[in-house]
């Protein structure tokens, strides 16, 4: 079957122009088909035939990032999101097998490819390799030498490794939730997933992280591969509802807006429909979860200047923003600083920062800016893209700033532990 | 068409890279914020400097294709549509505030300058741009002086126009022209500064603008009244602006505007309100509780259910950001809304509200009705779909009555969206023969081969007119149908 744009979807479209303030990419280019309304037109005419897939239009949709701002902005209730996840459907079933398709579907989306690559990546690491050519790249090219600066460190064991798979509260037992641990965040961010444990098991929940769990979908299905994020998510399905948790917590903004968006992703499912729906009903941000059900508030607040950067996939795809919001001002107290545009895209997006560098690199630049601005010492958000991107931004820069996961904040001020 | 000869001689003016015409570029030039309409222009150009827009206004002359500037494409009649045979300028790109100068209260501005960007520039320095149309988020400076915008606080401030000092342009016979200046006092020559502001793009191209500014009002307060019934939102209006009251702003949402608005902005509006006014009173602090305290008095007697203040700066931002998205947040209810702008003097509000209601009853269709009730300004919106022939052309009879009706009362067909492709048909049909001659009199006079965004408010001549003409065959058929302008609107 050919795929399709949805002609309601694209209808929908007022184009009253009303979303163009808010995108990245209109504000780098200050051209029409680099807009909103201007991508969902391009989509309109391929539809209507009046415009092949061609390569320019293929170009627009990836230039896209996904972030979903216009979909916030927008009055007229427009499914963006949906609209540009299709178009790529579209674009790249007219594509050869690109670099970006190669990665997604051949190493990110397996574990065990994932975890070999991950593997060589730790020992060009620690060998002292990468020093080495840090040194010599700094020397050669410094737009390299700020590529080779978005790789966080591999972390040493993945946390699904190192942690069992069932963990008991620690007081009595609230009930239990599954933790989804991610593919990106347990090759770098493995601490993160342990913080999270941590600071659920001292809210006294009981932690099953299941074993057989999948890659959650998102990085392939955001890039327009139809089938294997469906086959992921039935897989994930299974897996996480034989757990019998009350709640799905996620730590990782963009696994967490996908595994929501499972419910629509597998509607015409005869088989997995209902139970897609009553999964997406389960799942909630690490914040959102705490919350909903209540925490511990640490003795001691967040000693330095905190911001939160929102992470799209948190604040645009899922709406989460006062949960979050309200967490961080209580951690940080009186040292919580404004963040202007805060729900402005860093740039990251899935790997667009790999695969689009000079495009991410000027939203990371004012990303920078404003948290320089806003007399931050730490940065506080919620999604392993971020943290890479906004940590190397850091690194570019040589500034005295950390980024830091809220999971992480909360578990080290449990502990009494500098952040 | 643009032939490659052409091609040429544009990438020599404007430089290779300045020179777009892509499909996918021109697509996306190929719309405005208005609905239903649209057309393909041959090529889009970036214009860096004044000199390449003066060569290009010769080079159109010479060689008989259509020139058509766009700010941000939020006009809402069709204002920067293409015609047939034409190019885009993006003067958007044109957007450095060049100099605020405090001590004549005045700033220049590039035209591509956006309007929200502007005021909160000049708030910062406690000046007020007082300008506000709904989309000031993302139109620009220029797309406001062309179409002499209005806004939210048109009531007390005034429009674009009362604001714009000078300006320099480019004629479409090439000639780089200077207007105005710095001056609160300038008799020097006929007005004809008001001539070339609201002219929407047809007579002249503005590249740089001076603005006035006034002082930021010391003090603001804004409320919101509910009421059951549109009628009685419609008398708290009269009754307001009769007890010699003058808010910065008085605006109107119906029960399906409101019902939208709220499904976007979840302020908590009761959904099943009648209708709703948004209040804002200025000036300074005593003044300004003074008025509140009347105007809450005379909301309550006119039938107010509820009225409630905003607590807050920002809590007022939001109430106003709501109001601003009410246009857009309609297409919730249907996909297509088509937007109008007709104009009553203030005391016959009630009257056009309720011919509105009771004539989309009649004919079965829907429309949501919001506006700034306070100056008479109402934007009745058909909610329609335009996959729906038979619907649009039922939208469009009532329509056209109810542009008869502003009429009849002493109105107008449209109070700041302007003319432009929309509403051409019905301004020929409205207005005395004397008024539309003196137009295309003004037009021929300035623009004699019809090059700067020719078919918009008036017919010249059988060129680029109608409903945007696609090919040769459908230009030949839209002249033929030009004695039934019905044929040529949509
Ligand atoms: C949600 C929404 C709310 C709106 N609310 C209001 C409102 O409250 N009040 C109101 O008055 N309007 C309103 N509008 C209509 C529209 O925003 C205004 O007409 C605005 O002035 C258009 O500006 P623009 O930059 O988008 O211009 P465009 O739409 O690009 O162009 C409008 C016209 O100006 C001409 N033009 C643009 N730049 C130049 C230039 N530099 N020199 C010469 N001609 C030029 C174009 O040729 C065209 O004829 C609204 C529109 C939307 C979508
Ligand atoms: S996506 Fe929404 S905000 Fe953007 S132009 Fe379309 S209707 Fe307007
Ligand atoms: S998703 Fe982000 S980048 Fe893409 S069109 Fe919307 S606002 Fe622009």
């Amino acid at each position: 079957m050919t795929p399709r744009i949805p002609d309601d979807l694209l209808t929908q479209c007022m184009h009253c122009g009303l979303c163009l303030p808010v995108c990245p990419t209109y504000a780098l280019t200050g051209m029409e088909k680099s807009s909103p309304r201007g991508r969902i037109r391009l989509m309109k005419s391929v539809m209507e035939g009046a415009l092949p897939v061609s390569h320019e239009f293929a170009e627009e949709m990836n230039f896209c990032l996904d972030c979903q701002a216009c979909e916030t902005a927008c009055p007229a209730g427009v499914k963006y999101g949906e609209l540009v996840e299709s178009a790529r459907v579209l674009v790249d079933e007219n594509r050869p097998l690109t670099l970006k398709k190669f990665i997604l579907r051949y190493i990110v989306s397996k574990r065990p490819v994932l975890k070999f690559v991950a593997g060589l990546l730790r020992v060009y690491q620690i060998s002292g390799i990468e020093k080495g050519v840090l040194v010599l790249l700094r020397k050669l090219s410094s737009n390299l030498y700020a590529r080779a600066l978005l790789m966080p460190r591999i972390s040493r064991r993945s946390a699904r490794a190192t942690l069992p798979e069932t963990i008991e509260s620690q007081g009595n037992s609230r009930g239990t939730v599954a933790v989804l641990t991610g593919c990106v965040m347990d090759v770098f961010y493995s601490d993160i997933n342990v913080d999270t444990v941590e600071v659920l098991v001292r809210n006294n929940w009981k932690v099953v992280i299941p074993r057989k769990q999948v890659c959650c979908g998102s990085l392939s299905g955001h890039y327009g591969d139809s089938e294997l994020p469906k086959r992921l998510a039935r897989e994930n399905i299974k897996v996480f509802e034989e757990t019998g948790a009350l709640y799905y917590v996620i730590n990782s903004a963009g696994c967490g807006a996908f595994m929501k968006g499972y419910a629509s992703l597998l509607s015409d499912d005869p088989e997995f429909s209902q139970k897609a729906a009553r999964f997406s009903s389960k799942v909630l941000d690490f914040s959102e979860f705490l919350f909903k059900t209540g925490y511990e508030i640490p003795q001691r607040a967040i000693g330095k200047k905190t911001v939160y950067h929102e992470a799209c996939h948190l604040v645009h795809s899922q709406k989460v923003s006062k949960e979050p919001n309200a967490i961080v001002s209580q951690l940080a107290g009186t040292n919580i600083c404004e963040l202007n545009e805060s729900t402005w895209c860093c740039g990251s997006a899935g790997i667009y920062n790999i695969v689009r560098y000079e495009d991410a690199a000027k939203l990371l630049e004012r990303k920078m800016e404003n948290i320089i601005a806003s007399g931050a010492e730490i940065v506080i958000t919620g999604n392993p893209g971020c943290l890479a991107q906004i940590d190397a931004g850091i690194k570019q820069r040589g500034l005295p700033l950390k980024v830091v996961h809220p999971a992480t904040v909360l578990n080290r001020l449990y502990k009494s532990e500098e952040i | 068409m643009i032939t490659e000869a052409l091609k040429k001689k544009l990438k020599e003016i404007f430089g290779e890279s300045n020179f777009l015409d892509s499909p996918e570029h021109r697509i996306a030039y190929s719309y405005d914020g208005t609905a239903l309409l649209g057309a393909l222009p041959d090529a889009i150009l970036i214009p860096t400097n004044v000199e390449q827009l003066s060569r290009l206004m010769k080079l159109a002359n010479e060689e008989r294709f259509a020139v058509i500037p766009r700010g941000s494409g939020t006009g809402l009649s069709g204002g920067s549509i293409p015609s047939e045979n034409s190019v885009i300028i993006l003067m958007n790109k044109w957007d450095k505030i060049i100099q605020i100068d405090p001590d004549n209260l005045t700033a220049w501005v590039e035209p591509g300058v956006i309007t929200g960007r502007f005021q909160s520039q000049v708030e910062s320095m406690k000046f007020f741009y007082p300008p506000d149309p709904g989309s000031s988020q993302i139109c620009t400076i220029g797309g406001n002086v062309a179409e002499n915008a209005g806004g939210l606080r048109g009531l007390k401030y005034g429009v674009t126009k009362n604001y714009v000092l000078g300006f320099e342009a480019v004629m479409p016979n090439g000639d780089v022209m200077h207007i105005g200046g710095k001056n609160t006092k300038d008799v020097a020559g006929y007005n004809l500064k008001d001539v070339l502001v609201g002219s929407e793009g047809t007579l002249c191209v503005f590249t740089k603008i001076l603005l006035k500014l006034i002082p930021i009002p010391s003090a603001s307060k804004t409320f919101l009244a509910f009421y059951d019934s549109i009628g009685r939102a419609a008398e708290t209006v009269s009754a307001i602006i009769s007890a010699r009251i003058m808010p910065a702003m008085l605006e109107f949402l119906d029960n399906p505007t409101i019902r939208a608005v709220e499904d976007f902005s979840h302020l908590g509006m009761d959904k099943n309100s009648g209708a709703v006014l948004l209040i804002e009173v200025d000036g300074p602090r005593a003044v300004v509780d003074e008025d509140a305290s009347a105007i809450a008095q005379i909301c309550k007697s006119a039938g107010a259910v509820t009225v409630r203040a905003a607590t807050d700066n920002a809590e007022a931002a939001r109430l106003k950001a709501a109001r601003k998205s009410a246009f857009a947040a309609l297409a919730r209810i249907r996909p297509t809304t088509i937007l109008e702008d007709v104009t009553v003097p203030r005391s016959e509000v009630p009257v056009m509200v309720d011919f509105i209601n009771e004539t989309a009853k009649k004919h079965a269709v829907q429309i949501g009705t919001f506006g700034h009730a306070g100056d008479g300004n109402l934007h009745p919106t058909g909610l329609t779909d335009e996959r729906d022939k038979k619907e649009i052309e039922k939208v469009k009879e009532v329509f056209r009555k109810l542009f008869a009706k502003a009429v009849e009362l002493g109105g107008t067909i449209t109070g700041e969206h302007g003319v432009g492709l929309a509403k051409k048909a019905f301004l020929e049909e409205l207005y005395d023969s004397p008024y539309i001659e003196l137009l295309k009199t003004t037009k021929r006079m300035l623009d004699p081969n019809l090059i700067l965004n020719p078919g918009k408010i008036i017919s010249v001549e059988p060129r680029c007119e109608g409903a945007l003409p696609r090919s040769r065959e459908q230009i030949e058929k839209a002249t033929r149908n030009m004695d039934n302008p019905s044929e040529a609107y949509f």
